[in-house]
């Protein structure tokens, strides 16, 4: 390059670059100090935020749910388990591509098309942190693990975890009363509280389940991890064990309870059995009944449909919520209310043509014997349920009375201490007609009530917590199902009940007398079905409650056959008379008459309850007087 | 003048006749080596990553002493002919190129698939000098017909890279021709016109030739948090361990922002932030200060250089060697887009550090060869 070089003028060259470098260290101390400024500001200002978001990337706050308490019966039968299961879980994050992979899974476990519709449900549902699993497939077979496990390094983000579920071992035969526990939905999530249902995903939805929710919950726990931004955990920090809910053991006998059910026979219908000293529920049966344990981890819609649809409508707990007329089996009550407020005495004698009419009125209200019974006292009145002289006596009582009184014995009131489902039957008032039907009350009316028709209901719960009443001799016992928990569980009635005083002790004994001569004199109305052969004392009622006639309600809709025509059976008992075990309440939905259909039922459980017992009794008893025979005893244990 | 005056009088020093800078050479040395030790620490101690550092940057500075006995005149020579080639280079890459992830930047070299080569880092080099000699070709201040040929032949290259797409290098390239201009006085109404136009080129850009994913880093540049896990995650966490290191840093090998992941390539564009968190400020000091060296040196070079040609060639290279740190840092701390510039000689990666040495080369060749030409 020879260059042209000779004609430039340097020094003006050289003038106009250096200038221009000149321009060009200013422009670049500005940009250095733009830098400069830009790192001090991240570093120092802003050094705190910064801080704070760095730890909150690496520090995970994991919680730990706590172990849900467990239910037992009164034998220590576990009746709800909290039993591991394994779950196959996407984590999204680490997953490119889902479509793909949930094609690969199913190359090793079947999934099925539900199954798939409602992961996608729950990934769209759930506000979820990144890298949180999300379960596709629950409960896998030991096979699909062993298939997972060995593909699993093949997929990543597809996982197999366990967890701990409900399991109830028992079956249906608690299912309404135990309850179930349900994946805790999105209404709920917004409800609850968040704290407390951390990591927690079910929630008692009925029964026991859901009324001691907060006791058998626990303290969630939580674990403060490190971990890097693929979720990974690389050191716990910080652990909280969580604290377990409370182990509740419950008055529940689960041999009574299957005796109940076995008694039933198939049959649609309700059993409640109490302690008339304790109040605590020994057996409360629906039937029919339901698996529960497919409700844990959500049951399929078909299947749900199948039960909700079934017309024996097993969902429907009748132990609690079913409020049928109680018909004949009120008359104890009604005898009660009449002797102490001495509308009339023992002796009181009325006759009854097989019919009875109000003063100037055509209606008849008609025995359940044709020809009638003759002249019958009170007591007789209840061993062959003579409907004329209740009719009689309703009137007599008037409807305030009977109202009161009877309400005394907790009808129509909820008066279960931990039952969740429990409905209040109706015990008819004036006060209640004019506020429902805003009509006044008519002495028609009256006269139906007393032999538990017409407006009133109650429930098979609400009937043995009466006769368990009555077999106490007025004192009261809340029916309660929880016998003791690991931790103290206070139970407040919504109602206090008084204790109910008679002016007599012979009005008890009366009636009494006349309930045993139901089950054990041969004119009572279960003496040819239960009470030839009995071997212990047992007082007991009938009832048979009408369905036809009763205004039809939602319940027993068109659709049903003519079965559902046929009179409830009801029973109300208790024994042994002298020293009361166990109180007991049947209803046999349209199963005909209380004598042939309850009564028989009742027996059997009563048999299976009381007989080991009474025998165990009698030898300990005569142990007893063996070791004593040497010392004067004094009275009686 | 007087100290060239000096220069002839002395007797050439050792590494005058070696043409090495000593200082730049030092800074240099000062720089990789601290580079070095960050990059153990964001590559987790990774022996394979350190052993190609190491030895690319030996290969560095090889090619850096390399480009050093080559005198200033010869790349003048040469530049035309190397640009019209490094273009056809281009050209061949965007029909037959081989690439990755969208981008066709590589030239597999026939009969050796394995060995791959990248036309746009030849045109960092040839960029300033072709610019160069175009532009000291006549006398300074450039004519308007100058620049106009001028813009041309920068606009050429830039467009075929920005077309693979790589619109980092594209910057980059463009940038160190416009420094040329710049430096040879360019007209400040020119200037001026050419940020007016900027504006509707830029609208032209946004619409016709960037892609979807390069219109998605300015977005999200705008605005990070509107997509905190997508392709805004980068510039949070990158901020996040920026200034979690605060004023003294979390320590060496103690960063939790790059060791546990969170921090993404963070042993390549985004080791600054690696630095920053263990470091602190005072690491980060550290750096610009070597850094700014390394720049005061080579503007001394520039501007103590014997020839015209000299001085906008070594101009431009150490003002790009700049853009290189200001677009780096500027995009990790959130102030720029995320287009893709390493950190000069600490990011991890070969080619990069090797034209940046040369680079170097050339600068020591500037200065080395002074008084030989005045002989």
């Amino acid at each position: 390059m020879t260059d042209s070089v000779t004609f430039k003028d340097h020094s003006k060259e050289n003038r106009i670059f250096n200038s221009r470098i000149l321009k060009a260290v200013i422009i670049l101390v500005i940009l250095t100090g733009i830098l400069i400024s830009r790192i001090f500001y991240l570093q120092v200002v802003e050094h705190e935020k910064y801080s704070t978001q760095s730890d909150e990337n690496r520090i995970h706050l994991q919680y730990i749910p706590p172990i849900r308490g467990l239910i037992y019966d009164t034998n220590g039968l576990l009746l709800a388990d909290n039993k591991p299961s394994f779950n196959l879980t996407l984590t999204l994050e680490r997953i490119p591509d889902l479509e793909k992979a949930l094609k690969d899974i199913q190359q090793i476990v079947p999934i099925q098309p539900e199954e798939i519709a409602q992961f996608k449900k729950r990934l769209r549902n759930k506000p979820r942190k990144p890298f949180e699993s999300v379960p596709l497939k629950f409960r896998l077979t030991e096979e699909e693990i062993a298939r997972i496990s060995v593909n699993e390094h093949l997929m990543p983000g597809v996982e197999v975890e366990a967890d701990l579920i409900r399991f109830y071992p028992q079956g249906e035969i608690y299912t309404h009363t135990i309850g179930y526990v349900r994946r805790i939905n999105d209404q709920e999530q917004k409800s609850l509280d968040d704290k407390k249902y951390k990591g927690v995903t079910t929630i008692g939805k009925i029964g026991i389940e859901r009324f001691y929710e907060e006791h058998l919950l626990g303290q969630v726990g939580y674990r403060e991890v490190e971990v890097n931004a693929r979720g990974r955990v690389l050191r716990v920090l910080d652990q909280k064990e969580p604290i377990p809910g409370t182990d509740l053991t419950l008055y529940l006998d689960t041999e009574l309870q299957k005796n109940a059910i076995e008694a039933l026979g198939g049959q649609r219908g309700a059993v409640v059995a109490l302690d008339p000293k304790t109040g605590g529920i020994l057996a409360m049966v629906s039937e029919p009944s339901y698996d529960p344990n497919p409700f844990v981890r959500g049951i399929g819609f078909k299947a749900y449909a199948a039960l909700l649809n079934d017309p024996a409508r097993p969902l429907y707990n009748r132990a609690s919520s079913g409020e049928y007329p109680p018909a004949s089996t009120i008359k104890p009550f009604v005898a009660i209310a009449g002797l102490n407020t001495e509308t009339v005495t023992p002796a009181n004698r009325v006759f009854d043509p097989g019919w009875y009419r109000l003063p100037n009125q055509k209606r008849l209200y008609r025995n359940w014997k044709r020809g009638g019974h003759g002249w019958v006292n009170l007591e007789r009145a209840i061993v062959v349920s003579n409907d004329t002289y209740f009719y009689d006596l309703a009137l007599k009582l008037g409807i305030d009375n009977l109202h009161d009184y009877l309400q005394r014995f907790g009808l129509g009131i909820r008066t279960a201490l931990d039952v969740g489902e429990q409905r209040p039957g109706l015990m008819p008032s004036r006060e209640w007609k004019m506020g429902v039907r805003n009509l006044p009350w008519f002495p028609g009316e009256t006269v139906i009530t007393g032999i538990g028709q017409g407006f009133m209901k109650a429930t098979p719960l609400q009937l043995a917590t009466a006769t368990a009443v009555l077999a106490n001799k007025g004192k009261w016992v809340y029916p309660q199902l929880l016998k003791s928990s690991t931790n103290p569980i206070e139970l407040v009635p919504d109602q206090p009940m008084k204790d109910i005083v008679v002016n007599s002790p012979e009005y008890w004994k009366l009636v009494y007398e006349a309930m045993r001569k139901v089950v054990h004199d041969r004119s009572g109305t279960a003496h040819y079905r239960i009470g030839r052969d009995i071997p212990y004392t047992m007082a007991g009622k009938t009832g048979t409650a009408q369905v036809v006639g009763i205004k039809q309600n939602e319940r027993y809709d068109a659709s049903k056959l003519s079965k559902i025509h046929h009179d409830h059976g009801l029973f109300i008992g208790f024994a042994p008379i002298d020293d009361p075990q166990i109180a007991i309440a049947v209803v046999v939905e349209n199963g005909g008459g209380g004598s042939s259909a309850a009564a028989p039922v009742a027996r059997k459980i009563l048999d299976a309850y009381l007989i080991p017992r009474l025998e165990k009794q009698a030898i300990e008893q005569a142990k007893k007087l063996e070791r004593n025979s040497n010392t004067p005893s004094s009275g009686e244990g | 003048m007087s100290s060239t005056k000096d220069v002839l009088q002395q007797e050439p020093s050792i590494w005058q006749r070696l043409h090495i800078d000593p200082i730049l050479l030092l800074l240099l040395l000062l720089l990789t080596g601290g580079g070095l030790f960050v990059l153990y620490s964001a590559s987790e101690r990774s022996v394979e990553i350190m052993t190609r550092q190491s030895i690319y940057l030996g290969i560095g500075f090889v090619v850096m002493i390399a480009f050093g006995q080559i005198p200033p005149r010869m790349y003048a020579r040469w530049s035309l002919p190397v640009f019209l080639f490094g273009v056809l280079l281009l050209v061949g890459v965007l029909l037959f190129g081989v690439g990755a992830m969208g981008a066709q930047r590589w030239l597999a070299v026939p009969g050796m698939s394995s060995v791959r080569f990248q036309p746009s880092e030849l045109m960092k080099l040839v960029m300033p000098m072709v610019m160069a000699w175009y532009i000291s070709r006549s006398m300074l201040p450039p004519k308007l017909r100058h620049v106009i040929v001028a813009l041309v032949l920068i606009t050429i290259p830039v467009a075929l890279i920005a077309k693979q797409p790589d619109l980092g290098t594209s910057l980059l390239i463009g940038a160190s021709g416009v420094f040329v201009l710049l430096l040879g006085g360019l007209s400040w109404q020119l200037i001026t016109s050419a940020v007016v136009l900027a504006i509707p080129s830029g609208w032209v850009m946004w619409h016709f030739v960037m892609r979807e994913y390069q219109k998605k880093r300015v977005l999200t540049f705008l605005n990070p948090e509107s997509d905190p896990l997508g392709s805004g995650w980068n510039i949070i966490q990158s901020k996040v361990a920026i200034g979690s290191g605060g004023i003294h840093g979390k320590g060496w090998m103690l960063g939790t922002q790059s060791h546990l992941d969170f921090l993404p390539e963070s042993h390549t564009d985004f080791i600054i932030a690696v630095l920053a968190e263990e470091f602190g400020l005072t690491g980060v000091m550290c750096l610009l200060l070597i850094y700014l060296a390394i720049i005061v040196r080579g503007l001394f070079i520039s501007v103590q250089a014997q020839t015209i040609f000299g001085r906008l060639l070594s101009g431009s290279i150490i003002l790009t060697f700049f853009v290189y740190i200001f677009v780096n840092i500027g995009m990790v701390s959130g102030l720029l887009p995320v287009v893709g510039v390493p950190l000069p000689l600490i990011s991890r990666g070969g080619t990069s550090i090797v034209t940046l040495m040369a680079g170097f080369g050339i600068l020591m060749s500037v200065y080395t060869h002074r008084n030989l030409i005045g002989r």
